[in-house]
């Protein structure tokens, strides 16, 4: 899983129909500092994310796993929103 | 799932016949405000895209569950056209 913010929304009308009902939402993915680190993607929704909120999603054929019962045509999709990030000290290298 | 522009069509006569009736689009990566991005893909059209539309596509395993694509050899399908989209301040 990686780390990302949502950063905006895509609508879509004409869908395959297994997208029908879902949000697509704009993910930057981030690197544990909260700087962006690589190409915004569009993801799906299974947490009720919103805009500016730091979250994690999936990626791959998992990505449709959240939607059970339903073939959801995605690749990418949002599992979780975090609160909170602790990451401890760098350690010392050791020579 | 990544947005892109229709930028052509492929045509082939020879392939797999589980991909016969599908049309073949290629599709050139665009980042939310319009600028091209490096590469092509060539995508399986299931939503009737037509030539410079805006749209997102699926890669990978998950395009195989797009309606129309059950069990053919695809990994990069057209599963939508974008109407619009909007980004927040940053």
């Amino acid at each position: 899983m990686f780390m990302g913010k949502v950063v905006g929304r895509v609508w879509s009308t004409v869908k395959n129909p297994g997208l029908e009902a879902q949000r697509l939402l704009f993910v930057q993915p981030i690197n544990a500092a909260g700087e962006a680190a690589g190409k915004i993607l569009i993801c799906t929704d299974s947490t009720g994310a919103g805009a500016g909120e730091t979250v994690y999603w999936v990626r791959g054929r998992e990505a449709s796993f959240p939607f059970t019962g339903r073939d959801v045509p995605s690749d990418a999709t949002i599992v979780g929103i975090i609160d909170e990030i602790h990451l401890g000290k760098p350690q010392a290298e050791k020579v | 799932m990544i947005l892109g522009r229709v930028v052509g069509t492929v045509v082939a006569t020879r392939k797999d016949p589980r991909l016969e009736g599908h049309k073949l689009l290629i599709v050139k990566p665009v980042t939310p405000d319009g600028k091209d991005e490096a590469g092509y893909v060539v995508a399986v059209d299931t939503v009737g895209a037509g030539n410079r539309e805006l749209v997102f596509t699926v890669a990978g395993s998950s395009a195989r569950m797009a309606d129309g694509c059950k069990d053919k050899p695809v990994d990069c399908v057209i599963v939508g056209i974008v109407d619009g989209v909007s980004m927040d301040a940053r």
